[in-house]
């Protein structure tokens, strides 16, 4: 059982402050929903937790089963067990999906223990195949020249792969068709559950219909400022974001 | 790092008039038109100049940092050669301290003896293909401005291959020419000619190497290349001497009536390594295809000088010259396209392309063109780019550590290069040597 904490976190960029006192902990087992209006500091939460070098947490803590992440490195975190799926994945040329795949299974190896090439690619094809994903696929260069779909769906093999205890899952639904939308929610539905926890952050419910949330947060202006089960995103839905904006003015 | 580098003892005189001697002296079973040659060659090294600030074709260079004292001819071989990738090949000529070594690996598989290949040492070129010899040496010489240190080459040269493969006959598996110095101080004159008759088509690969890491060698290499019409010819250069060793190398290609060379060269070693490379496309359908893979770390610096010249209609050249420099290292590339007046329907090619993985490294570009056909396509272009930070973070955020990520990116930097290699066991030992360079940095 692990646990992520973010405990009032705060992120600027440069001089500009984003996310302003966040509070919100996840359980492994559970997937917790975020959502918000543009703008509202969703990305920059994921990408803080994740380590992006350009923003800086000005104030509080982001801990992993009771331990602070905050003076790790970006790869520290990963192998520490978090994940961030990409909102818009880098296109990196000339890097094989199987050496980048190979790469990041290896570093979880302890220091002189070799990677067994044959079970990585048992296993590697086995993700595959429940994502729908070519086996030519592994021979494409990352994210090079992918459709929308092709992107997501590598993000999904990636987390398959590296089996983190939480993963940040930046709309994952922008960008998807509905059928590459299924396909991506059966992908993540087929690991939840167990040891995995998930932050989903979207902007709109459709993404809800098919990876069901446990929980629900709406985020406006940096900070959590409602929290309910999947029925609250339907009512978001009905009645989009200016209800919570009218509800925080009258608060 | 420079001041860790070790420097040749320059109170010992490096190439003098008696260690010439000395080398004739012992190959008093050559052909006299070949010793002739060589004295010729000692002449001309000792009447040519250092290379001077004012030569253009050494602009950005460090001449200063050019010695030539200190060095001397090894004559025993080394006791340890390095172990190289191993990957099937035809046959291997391995020199150590420029003595053969493994002498039964020249061997030829009965079957190419039997079709007239031949594959033997220079110094035994000269004395029992004389003639085949005396036609090729130099016969398209290049003059990019280290003509002393080709003429040192020559005047030394006895190390070294000559590959011959006759009419219409290919030969899948590469053949292999290792020239290994160790000790300090230890110098060496690799002169590789290859020669492929019309229709035919074989692959060379032909490895540099220190057998430590700290010893300050010299080595002065020239390559004569020559396509026949319609042949197929592969040349890969793996140049990976100590850090602290002065590397020179003269590549002539010449390039026959729809042939094909293709040559890569990869940079690792050396502390200054200056590398000239002139092709000519000598007839119709003629095409070379010129790359260049460079890691250049610490203090090095390397200095890539090119020529594509069209001198029939209907050639193709492209070149493509990757480099990736991290610390305070420096890579000067200066290229020049020239099409013939009659050089018609000419497409040529050149494109430099830096990685810089530090703000103290200096990458310095000159492409050039010289154009007096007027029907022609003739692009040329130089770029220079840092890691971009959202590709290292992607590989970050998976887990890959800051350095494993920063060779990930180079390698798909290189790959563009590295997969023009038909041959994918060779490709492997390339990549091998430079995850190697990486693993030491």
């Amino acid at each position: 059982m692990s646990q992520l904490q973010i405990k009032d976190l705060n992120v600027s960029i440069g001089e500009k402050a984003i996310v302003k006192g966040f509070n919100l902990t996840i359980n492994s087992g559970e997937v917790h929903a975020i959502m918000g209006p543009n703008g509202t500091g969703k990305s920059t939460l994921a990408k803080a937790i994740a380590g992006h070098p350009d923003y800086t947490i000005s104030g509080g803590d982001v801990l992993l089963d009771g331990q602070s992440i905050l003076a790790m490195q970006p790869d520290e975190r990963a192998r520490a067990g978090l994940f961030l799926a990409f909102q818009y994945p880098s296109e990196i040329q000339g890097v094989t999906i199987a050496n980048f795949l190979r790469a990041a299974v290896q570093a979880r190896l302890a220091e002189g223990e070799e990677l067994d090439a044959t079970a990585y690619y048992k296993r590697l094809y086995t993700k595959m195949d429940l994502l729908k994903i070519d086996r030519k696929f592994t021979s494409r260069a990352v994210n090079d020249g992918f459709s929308g779909g092709e992107k997501k769906r590598c993000e999904i093999l990636q987390m398959a792969m590296l089996e983190p205890k939480f993963a940040l899952m930046d709309e994952t639904d922008s960008g998807l068709d509905i059928d590459a939308l299924r396909i991506v929610a059966e992908g993540v539905n087929a690991m939840r559950g167990g040891a995995l926890g998930i932050l989903m952050i979207t902007h709109y419910q459709r993404l809800l219909d098919y990876i069901v949330p446990d929980h629900v947060h709406v985020m406006w202006d940096g900070q959590i400022v409602k929290s309910g089960d999947k029925s609250l995103a339907l009512e978001l839905e009905a009645k989009g974001y200016d209800w919570v904006k009218k509800e925080l003015a009258h608060a | 790092m420079s001041s860790a580098l070790p420097l040749p003892d320059t109170a010992v005189p490096g190439f003098t008039s008696d260690r010439f001697a000395a080398h004739l002296a012992h190959r008093s079973d050559q052909p006299a038109w070949w010793l002739e040659a060589k004295k010729a060659a000692w002449n001309q090294y000792n009447a040519l100049p250092l290379p001077a600030r004012t030569d253009e074709r050494w602009r950005y260079s460090s001449l200063k940092d050019i010695v030539l004292d200190g060095f001397e001819l090894p004559s025993e071989p080394a006791s340890a050669i390095p172990h190289l990738p191993d990957f099937p090949h035809a046959a291997e000529l391995t020199f150590s301290n420029r003595q053969i070594v493994d002498r039964e690996k020249i061997t030829l598989p009965a079957e190419l003896a039997a079709k007239g290949v031949i594959f033997v040492p220079l110094d035994e070129a000269v004395r029992d293909h004389g003639e085949l010899v005396r036609k090729h040496f130099q016969q398209y010489p290049v003059a990019l401005g280290s003509e002393k240190f080709v003429a040192l080459n020559h005047a030394f040269s006895s190390t070294g291959a000559l590959l011959f493969v006759p009419r219409g006959v290919e030969i899948a598996l590469p053949f292999v020419v290792q020239h290994t110095l160790s000790g300090p101080g230890k110098a060496t004159f690799p002169h590789t000619l290859v020669i492929l008759e019309d229709q035919a088509k074989a692959t060379l690969v032909e490895f540099f190497v220190s057998a430590e890491p700290g010893s300050a060698h010299f080595a002065s290499g020239v390559n004569d290349l020559h396509a026949g019409d319609g042949a197929h010819l592969t040349y890969v250069g793996v140049q990976n001497w100590s850090n602290a060793t002065q590397a020179f190398q003269s590549n002539s290609i010449a390039v026959g009536r729809d042939a094909q060379v293709l040559s890569l060269n990869l940079h690792l070693g050396g502390r200054q390594a200056r590398h000239e490379s002139h092709s000519r496309l000598l007839a119709s359908g003629a095409h070379s295809e010129m790359l260049a893979l460079t890691v250049a770390h610490g203090t090095q610096e390397f200095d890539q000088r090119t020529l594509q010249s069209h001198q029939a209609p209907h050639t193709s050249s492209n070149l493509l010259y990757k480099n990736v420099l991290l610390d305070q290292a420096r890579t000067i590339f200066s290229g020049l396209i020239v099409v013939d007046p009659d050089a018609q329907q000419t497409d040529a090619y050149q494109s430099n392309r830096n990685l810089m993985l530090s703000a103290a490294a200096e990458a310095n570009s000159l492409p050039g063109l010289e154009i007096q056909a007027n029907d022609v396509r003739c692009t040329h272009g130089a770029t220079t780019a840092r890691i971009d930070p959202e590709q290292q973070f992607y590989l970050e955020a998976r887990g890959i550590k800051p350095a494993q990520a920063h060779e990930l990116l180079v390698f798909g930097f290189f790959e563009r290069v590295l997969s023009k290699l038909a041959d994918d066991n060779l490709h492997d030992a390339l990549r091998s040597f430079i995850q190697a360079k990486f693993k030491n940095l």
